[in-house]
């Protein structure tokens, strides 16, 4: 599904990502840590296609295409989701009526009929009860006035609705009480599939315990130094990222 | 280049404006200059009493004596009054009954402006005025309005048909006097609007005008007068637009209301006269004074303006709160692109116990465009208890373009309360990009975050005309964010 290559990056004319390599297969969950700075922002900025980010060299294949040429909302289209650590605020523009136009513009691009205001309803009701997100949410305008956790639900209300191939979810953990974090693994535990991959971006090993992860990596100094299973968050979780980057540097 | 070539140039660059188009009309017009004698002339020609004559002539001795104003925050050359014709009108039976006797050539234009002159189709439920360079050329489902006493129809049939009603109200709410182009209009307005409604009733449906300038060197100078008698209500709209030509033309018009006992009058405008080219050749000159007198206990008047088009928009709609209780409202959005300029506002003047204002304004500039805000809030020694909530937002697109912001405030009594807020943004990078990252095109994230901005305006405003209103923010904007 999604294949990078000797990935080299620049973010604010600095070198960030220093030759990644990353392969995640369709239906793999695979988590990204690191400590900050170590470029994983950088890479989900990179796979979404924002602005202020260059690749100086290496390669990214999404089902085989090259994915770097392609605009922000070509790459949405195509089913890639970012969930943002920072959610923006839309003032004046409805949550719903706003996932909707969303919705419409990928169901659009696929050929598929727009969803008029109660179909599109119907869905957005259904997955906002799966979530247990409360629907006074709905209404309001994208983001103002949400807590810090309301925005992270609402990135995963957004993902279960546009239902992305790809979902990359930057640092969706964070920031999160038990029960919102709870909220937010259940979101992703019912969307994984066979067809669905996520690169899930965290700081802390505790959502990992919710999600099951196929494969554990982990970044340092815009390369991947490790990779592994559940067992390899659980050890930083213990001995933290100094370890891994003691490690990486070759002294103790 | 050869012609298919030139023709889809041309098509390309007037998309942005599609009512650029002309009428191939004849006209009957008075030649260029104003003079007293013209005057006469048009008087003449609207076959109407000597008051108003003598009206429109002491308003033109008004006018000689007083400068333009050059307070305002536009800047544009020197207007020629002399240059002018003032009166140019399609040469047709003067007074058609019936639609059957309009021009089919003016009834083609309406049509290809999706205004509905048939008095069935989509838009039903709305009565229109339809008023062609100086003259009205049809008002729709008159009769039945007259059934239930409401009177909608073209100013210079009120002159003929109500002449006390004119005579009695007019100029009572915007004195002849009361500043350079309104005077200028007071002398020389040729046609508009005249709606009564009689005591008690509701307008059972939308009422709206609709002006056209189609002739070229004229200016359009029309005046409506709108009277809500005790209890009565009406909704009214006005929609404007003209052909696209590299000579500014001037606009001067005259809107006054007046709300008695209880009465509410809400009174929206979708000003999309044409804007001028990217580089600021041609466009309209529009200025405009509107007033509402909210005469009775508790009235109330509702301004709810788009403003999209125009070169110039100066215009200033306000309410003169003399009523106990009575309260004005003002809500607009203004849009400036390429080289328009606009200084828009209102003034809220609080003259009774217990009155209230609410100003909502949401200003955009795009391209080189200048917005300003410019508002008063008068409250008088004798407004006890008077409250005034003013909401100024800014959003700029661009780094070439500008928003001002002056708000004037004036209260002369200490039980007053007097809010304003004001704030400035830009549609930040981070906004976009959240937008495309959903799948929304750029130029549909624009509309949909600039939608958001306006949405509290466009939420006063009558259904069919707030999507208008949408879609006519979204080809202003076309093209002013990269």
């Amino acid at each position: 599904m999604l294949e990078i290559r000797n990935l080299h990056a620049d973010a604010g004319g600095k070198p960030v990502l220093k030759g990644l390599h990353l392969r995640v297969r369709a239906g793999e969950v695979h988590a990204l840590m690191g400590p900050n700075g170590s470029g994983k922002s950088t890479l989900a900025h990179v796979l979404a296609g924002r602005d202020g980010v260059t690749v100086t060299t290496g390669e990214v294949l999404y089902d085989g295409r090259d994915l770097l040429p392609m605009s922000p909302e070509e790459r949405a289209r195509a089913g890639i989701f970012l969930g943002f650590q920072y959610p923006v605020e839309i003032p004046g523009v409805g949550n719903s009526y706003f996932l909707k136009s969303s919705l419409n513009a990928l169901r659009r691009h696929r050929g598929l009929p727009e969803l008029d205001a109660q179909e599109f309803l119907q869905i957005l009701r259904e997955k906002a009860r799966l979530l247990r997100m409360d629907e006074s949410l709905l209404g309001r305008p994208v983001n103002e006035g949400f807590s810090g956790g309301e925005k992270k639900r609402n990135e995963i209300l957004q993902m279960a609705v546009l239902e992305p191939r790809l979902a990359i979810l930057d640092e969706t953990d964070s920031g999160l009480d038990i029960d919102a974090l709870r909220v937010v693994a259940d979101g992703i535990n019912h969307l994984r599939s066979n067809d669905r991959s996520f690169l899930l971006i965290t700081h802390f090993p505790r959502l990992l315990e919710h999600v099951t992860p196929d494969q554990v990596h982990v970044l340092s100094d815009g390369r991947l130094v490790r990779s592994g299973g559940l067992e390899l968050a659980r050890e930083l979780e213990q001995k933290g990222y100094s370890w891994i980057e003691g490690g990486a540097g070759g002294s103790p | 280049m050869s012609d298919t070539d030139r023709r889809a140039l041309e098509d390309l660059t007037r998309r942005d404006y599609p009512y650029g188009f002309e009428t191939p009309v004849e006209e009957d017009r008075i030649p260029p200059g104003l003079d007293e004698d013209v005057l006469r002339r048009l008087s003449a020609k609207k076959g109407e009493p000597g008051w108003l004559l003598q009206w429109r002539l002491e308003a033109y001795r008004r006018w000689r004596t007083m400068p333009e104003p050059r307070w305002a925050r536009v800047s544009y050359p020197p207007i020629d009054y002399q240059a002018l014709s003032y009166y140019a009108a399609p040469r047709m039976n003067p007074r058609p009954r019936s639609l059957d006797e309009v021009d089919p050539e003016i009834l083609r234009t309406y049509d290809r402006l999706g205004v509905p002159l048939a008095e069935r189709g989509i838009l039903s439920g709305v009565a229109v005025d339809a008023v062609f360079d100086s003259v009205s050329v049809a008002t729709t489902f008159k009769e039945q309005l007259r059934r239930r006493g409401i009177l909608f129809c073209s100013f210079s049939e009120a002159v003929r048909e109500y002449p006390d009603l004119v005579r009695r109200w007019l100029g009572t709410v915007v004195p002849p006097g009361d500043n350079f182009f309104a005077a200028l209009n007071s002398a020389v307005f040729s046609d508009g609007s005249f709606c009564y409604v009689p005591r008690g009733v509701r307008c059972p449906m939308e009422l709206s005008t609709y002006f056209r300038i189609n002739a070229r060197d004229t200016g359009q100078f029309e005046r409506t007068l709108i009277v809500a008698e005790e209890g009565a209500s009406v909704s009214y709209l006005e929609g404007c637009t003209a052909p696209r030509r590299d000579e500014n033309q001037l606009h001067a018009a005259v809107v006054e209301l007046v709300a008695l006992e209880e009465a509410t009058i809400k009174y929206s405008t979708v000003q999309n006269w044409y804007p001028g080219d990217r580089e600021g050749r041609g466009g309209i000159f529009n200025f405009v004074t509107k007033r509402g007198l909210c005469r009775g206990a508790r009235s109330r008047i509702i301004w709810t303006q788009v403003e999209t088009g125009s070169a110039i928009t100066w215009k200033y709609p306000g309410c003169i709160l003399q009523g106990e209780g009575s309260s004005g409202e003002f809500y607009s959005v203004a849009v400036t692109n390429h080289r328009q300029q606009a200084d828009t506002g209102t003034k809220m003047i609080h003259l009774g116990r217990d009155t209230r204002s609410t100003i909502v304004s949401k200003g955009i500039s795009a391209g080189r465009g200048q917005n300003t805000y410019r508002g008063l809030v008068l409250v008088a020694p004798g407004a006890a208890n008077a409250r005034s909530y003013a909401q100024c937002d800014s959003l700029l697109l661009g780094d070439e373009c500008g928003a001002h912001t002056f708000p004037h405030l004036d209260v002369r009594n200490p039980t007053a309360r007097v809010e304003h807020e004001a704030s400035t943004s830009r549609i930040g990078p981070d906004q976009l990009f959240y937008c495309r990252q959903r799948g929304l095109s750029n130029e549909d994230a624009v509309q949909l975050i600039v939608n958001g901005f306006c949405r509290r305006v466009f939420r006063e405003l009558p259904m069919e005309f707030a999507v208008e209103a949408q879609k006519l923010l979204s080809v202003s904007l076309e093209g002013s964010v990269g």
